[in-house]
């Protein structure tokens, strides 16, 4: 990331400095030398590093990058419920799976094209809304004023709770005729007449994607927040003298200030909210309406249904070139407007 | 630098919104865990008309939510602690030392943070199958299984996160104590990992709630068991009915110790995302 020549201003780093300057002050013969990063990485051939880093490779190969290659063989075989006990056996069918994945006239091909689209949509509005929600109360939280601290603690609860008691206790609330939002809706503002489904028929979408951005934006108004405190006080107050108001301060200081921290949170929070499986899974309890069918839940049912194996590798796999596709696009356009500027 | 009365205003309006966004499921959590079950079936009321504990008696029994809990705890905490040590290790690497491939190991890691779960889902639950069958290792359907699946998941941003903070400590005290005369691992040990304290515990926590809250893998690797909360908290919902004050009950319950954990350790955390960020 950027901003490498801001300090960052957090603690730790002043603690750190303590430290160091008790411990040189305890050897007064020795010259003190900077700490730069150079200082202690000698070039030396040496097997230590490679012992360090073993266990983490060794975990990453076993449980992420040869299950993907297993995965991406996967999809080259007939790994149907005959073949799944003993699936040497399977037989090599090359690219087939992949025909059908993209057959949009089979049923298969078209319900995968719709789970797309609706991810899509769902993944623009809630990452976008999140990161707007969470922007705007991380600036809003930046001064300190009274009761700072209690509603910070609040923001960051439902990021806190576990998924799947923040998602079940949603599917409460969007209960038709028990639910909290019906009762508000159609008892306490009379809105609507005939209490609505939610959980089901276009509604869904919405439901799932509320829950989506109440689960999410607490993570944007966390990294923003740090972010935050990578500002500067003395731009602030340069703007200030400027007599530059609310707005100006803050298109002109904070969100370019900003900008490397978003660029990171924006593209993380894509990735997640596109690859979602727990909250369409736990709020619509297993299977969601076609209106609300995310991939990764598409993926898993239509997997473990047929117990169809190699078609569901296709389409993991076929997801996961999108997301590289849509990656790299990503940071080749950022980085090439970073150099330009 | 004055606040003007309308942007105050707008402050705390716009706060409030908020607030309330986030508060009203809350509160239906709280409020629906005391009330009894026929209270649950009907309309919903703000408030509990017969408060009662007999939901947080009754979900014991309902579910084994006894050994969910006990599965969940044991998991989650055997998968931080083994991710947090592997994860320091290969921090101090990446941090103190330039070796071949060490650019590739940090992008390798970093990316398959973002990779979609069900890639490796499929392949998963066959390697351990299979491997159950030829060996007689069980990692399908078992603990340890879901152990050394939930490590994996936290420790690219684990590491990355360490880095950070190793980086932030000055080379200098490495040195002082490598004129001592200690060696690498103790120079960890010693010096480096005591000025990462705050690290260390953001870490652990955000490993520990990685684990606590995995949904789609506890859903395929595991039986009845060696089920997880994740999957356990389901069962409260048979064929004809929904014991919603329970389920709301014991997701209180779950939800109590990790939150107040991550709330009274949120600044560790922010400062380590701040490190992290600053690179």
């Amino acid at each position: 990331m950027g901003g490498a020549a801001d300090p960052p201003t957090a603690s730790p780093r002043r603690d750190l400095d303590d430290h160091h300057h008790l411990a040189t002050r305890r050897r007064p013969g020795r010259r003190h030398r900077p700490a730069g990063p150079s200082a202690a990485r000698r070039p030396r051939r040496s097997l230590l590093p490679y012992l360090l880093l073993a266990p983490a490779v060794v975990l990453e190969l076993a449980i992420h990058v040869i299950p993907m290659l297993v995965g991406a063989w996967m999809s080259l075989l007939e790994l149907t419920q005959f073949h799944i006990r003993d699936w040497s056996g399977a037989p090599f069918v090359g690219l087939d799976n992949y025909r059908v994945v993209f057959d949009v006239d089979s049923a298969a091909g078209a319900e995968l094209l719709r789970s797309f689209r609706v991810t899509v949509l769902y993944t623009v509005l809630s990452v976008g809304l999140s990161w707007m929600l969470g922007t705007t109360a991380a600036v809003l939280l930046q001064r300190p004023f009274r009761g700072r601290a209690v509603l910070r603690a609040l923001f960051l609860t439902p990021y806190a709770l576990p998924v799947y008691t923040a998602v079940i206790t949603w599917t409460f609330l969007f209960q038709r005729d028990t639910g909290l939002v019906n009762h508000v809706l159609v008892d306490q503002l009379g809105l609507v007449d005939e209490p609505p489904f939610w959980l089901i028929g276009d509604n869904s979408f919405v439901a799932l994607l509320i829950v989506s951005i109440w689960r999410t934006w607490p993570f944007a108004f966390l990294c923003v927040m740090a972010g935050l405190q990578n500002i500067p006080d003395e731009l602030y107050e340069a703007a200030a003298m400027d007599g530059a108001g609310f707005w100006r301060r803050l298109r002109s200081v904070t969100l370019p200030m900003l900008r490397p921290v978003n660029l990171v949170l924006l593209l993380v929070l894509f990735l997640w909210t596109f690859n979602d499986f727990n909250t369409p899974y736990v709020l619509f309890g297993g299977s969601a309406p076609a209106e609300a069918d995310l991939i990764s839940l598409h993926i898993y049912r239509s997997s473990f249904q047929t117990w169809d194996f190699g078609t569901g590798s296709a389409m993991s796999v076929v997801l996961l070139l999108f997301l590289l596709l849509v990656t790299a696009g990503y940071l080749l356009l950022t980085n090439r407007r970073r150099n330009d500027a | 630098m004055r606040e003007t009365a309308a942007e105050r205003w707008s402050r705390r309006i716009v706060l409030t919104l908020l607030a309330g966004f986030v508060l009203v499921p809350l509160y239906a959590m709280v409020s629906s865990a005391l009330k009894p079950l026929r209270d649950v079936q009907g309309a919903f009321t703000w408030w509990p008309r017969h408060p009662t504990l007999q939901a947080f008696v009754d979900m014991w029994s309902t579910v084994p939510l006894g050994r969910y809990l006990l599965n969940s705890l044991l998991v989650a905490s055997v998968a931080a602690i083994f991710s947090v040590s592997v994860a320091i290790f290969a921090a101090y690497a990446v941090s103190r030392y330039r070796f071949r491939g060490r650019q590739v190991f940090s992008v390798t890691v970093l990316s398959t943070q973002m990779f979609p779960g069900i890639l490796f889902l499929l392949p998963l639950f066959l390697i351990y199958v299979n491997l159950g069958n030829a060996t007689g290792i069980a990692l399908y359907a078992s603990r340890t299984g879901l152990i050394i699946t939930y490590l994996t998941f936290s420790l690219p941003f684990s590491i990355w996160m360490l880095v950070g903070y190793f980086d932030s400590i000055p080379r200098g005290l490495d040195e002082a104590a490598q004129v001592d005369g200690a060696g690498p691992l103790r120079t960890l040990f010693q010096v480096v990992l005591p000025a990462a304290v705050p690290g260390v515990v953001a870490v652990t926590v955000y490993a520990f709630m990685t684990a606590w809250g995995e949904v789609l893998f506890a859903s395929v690797l595991t039986n009845e068991d060696s089920r997880t909360l994740a999957v356990g908290l389901q069962g409260y919902s048979t064929q004809f009915n929904v014991y919603w004050n329970q389920v709301m009950a014991a997701s209180l319950v779950v939800s109590v110790p990790v939150v107040a954990g991550f709330l009274a350790l949120q600044r560790f955390f922010v400062a380590g995302l701040t490190a992290g960020a600053a690179k």
